[in-house]
């Protein structure tokens, strides 16, 4: 299947890149690595008027150590993330596990988040870590918490004149362990339900937690029931049962051909369950 | 929209530079099958889900069915036609002839650039890791089990 006609803009910067998105308004999609947007240019279920390619703004592609974090570039691919040793590892864990080797090395951090798919692995990562979303328009930057990012289907709280230029992600206080684990369709890797979890430990007690949950529902969200369970316990098996128990509280199941609403609700319980006890076991 | 305007690219294919007008709708897959006539790139979905159309660019596999040639303008790319050196079999088209890796064969050369990319960056492969390495690839016939005997002939082949 062949896409239908556009116009192609190649800008060589992200404030070129912005003044062509508000320039051509609606009519205009951003383009990253592409594997979202062009699948469903091929099928026709978009057909934007004008395309602006960032993929090859070399100044968008980093991985970076900055004061009291981490900086991704917005257009940085999977590849460098999962391989990169400074991301915390919730991170690079969700990027490791995205799709297969040949979307690895297309997709982008950006793309992904934006598109906010579902089903998509680095939006749990990022709300378990805490990260933060910097846009970018015609002379302005906006940073958004991810927790406040993801609000539906499809649909974030990025501004159609946006573009995502980068991703921070605040220092991990000691004592803290990361890990992303899911339950992967098997033909696309797409993630059923995928559970992202921060833990600190001081003293033998969880004195810091964070949650990230995908695939679940329509959107990304934040486990904040689990969350309030886990602080202050020994994380010990009953506290890790109880808190993930709670982990699909007031979500709206998705429910389709891959796993019933049911089903992913059990699963949400499982993941959040092993992605407590992998991230504690790399704390304290 | 109305009128097609058509954008200037060069890319670089297995060695060769070539320049073309193209429009910014044509893919990479498209690009190398009809303006090129180098067919070995197959296209087998439209969902990017099988692999067929891997090539490689600026070293890494990537699915030629889900780039824009316009996006891979500058790119050095290597397709299937780029593996053998004349009439010397490169070892992994020998891997998979000794180790009966294909029946039909539609998927073979995408099956061929997958496990080539993978060789350049881990040249010791364990089975586990070629089993992944080729997640991205889907093969109708043989079951893969020959498929994975192949890349290890061609990993021991390139060693020596
Ligand atoms: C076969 C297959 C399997 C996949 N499996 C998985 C999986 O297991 N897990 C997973 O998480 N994902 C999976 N994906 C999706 C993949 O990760 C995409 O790469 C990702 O969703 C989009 O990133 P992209 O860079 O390709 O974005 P594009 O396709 O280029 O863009 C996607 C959308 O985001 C917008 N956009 C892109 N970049 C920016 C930016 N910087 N600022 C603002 N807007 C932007 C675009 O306008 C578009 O609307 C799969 C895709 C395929 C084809
Ligand atoms: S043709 Fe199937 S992935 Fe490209
Ligand atoms: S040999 Fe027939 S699809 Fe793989």
């Amino acid at each position: 299947m062949i896409p239908a006609p556009f116009q192609y803009h190649k800008p060589a910067s992200v404030a070129e890149a912005a003044e062509l998105l508000k320039k051509h308004g609606s009519d205009a999609k951003i383009l990253a690595g592409g594997h979202s947007l062009i699948p469903l240019m091929k099928l026709r279920l978009a057909q934007p008027e004008v395309i602006i390619d960032i993929g090859s703004i070399e100044s968008m592609s980093y991985v970076q150590e900055r004061d009291g974090g981490t900086a991704v570039g917005g257009t940085t691919h999977y590849v460098d993330i999962a391989n990169s040793s400074i991301v915390p590892t919730a991170l690079s864990e969700a990027a490791a596990q995205v799709a297969d080797v040949q979307v690895r090395n297309r997709g982008t951090i950006g793309g992904s988040l934006a598109h906010s798919d579902p089903a998509a692995d680095l939006p749990a990562a990022l709300i378990a870590l805490k990260g933060q979303i910097i846009t970018s328009s015609t002379g302005e930057h906006r940073t958004i918490e991810s927790n406040e990012f993801f609000q539906d289907l499809f649909t974030t709280s990025l501004r159609e004149d946006e573009i995502i230029s980068e991703i921070f992600i605040p220092s991990e206080s000691s004592g803290t362990g990361s890990a992303y684990v899911k339950f992967a369709n098997k033909a696309s890797h797409y993630a059923i339900v995928g559970v992202a979890a921060s833990v600190t430990i001081a003293g033998g007690k969880c004195t810091e937690a964070s949650i990230g949950v995908t695939g679940a529902g329509p959107a990304a969200y934040q486990a904040s029931a689990s969350v309030s369970d886990l602080i202050g316990s020994n994380l010990d098996n009953a506290d890790v049962e109880k808190a993930s128990s709670k982990a699909g509280e007031g979500v709206e199941f998705n429910d389709d051909v891959h796993a019933s609403g049911e089903y992913r609700a059990h699963l949400v319980t499982v993941f959040t369950e092993r992605a407590i006890k992998l991230a504690s076991s790399r704390a304290g | 929209m109305g009128q097609t305007v058509t954008v200037p690219i060069t890319l670089t294919v297995n060695g060769k530079q070539h320049s073309a007008e193209v429009e910014p709708r044509l893919l990479l897959a498209q690009f190398l099958r009809e303006n090129l006539s180098m067919t070995g790139t197959h296209i087998g979905c439209d969902t990017t889900s099988c692999g067929a159309c891997t090539v490689i660019i600026d070293g890494g596999s990537a699915k030629s069915c889900t780039i824009l040639a316009v996006q891979a303008n500058g790119s050095e790319i290597t397709t299937v036609e780029g593996l053998a050196d004349g009439d010397n079999l490169h070892p992994i088209q020998e891997g998979f002839w000794e180790k009966h890796g294909l029946q039909c064969g539609f998927c073979t050369p995408g099956m061929m650039m997958s496990s080539v990319a993978l060789l350049n960056e881990n040249p010791n492969p364990t089975e586990d890791e070629i089993r992944h390495g080729l997640a991205g690839n889907v093969c109708r016939c043989t079951g893969y089990h020959n498929i994975v005997l192949a890349v290890q002939y061609a990993a021991d082949k390139m060693k020596s």
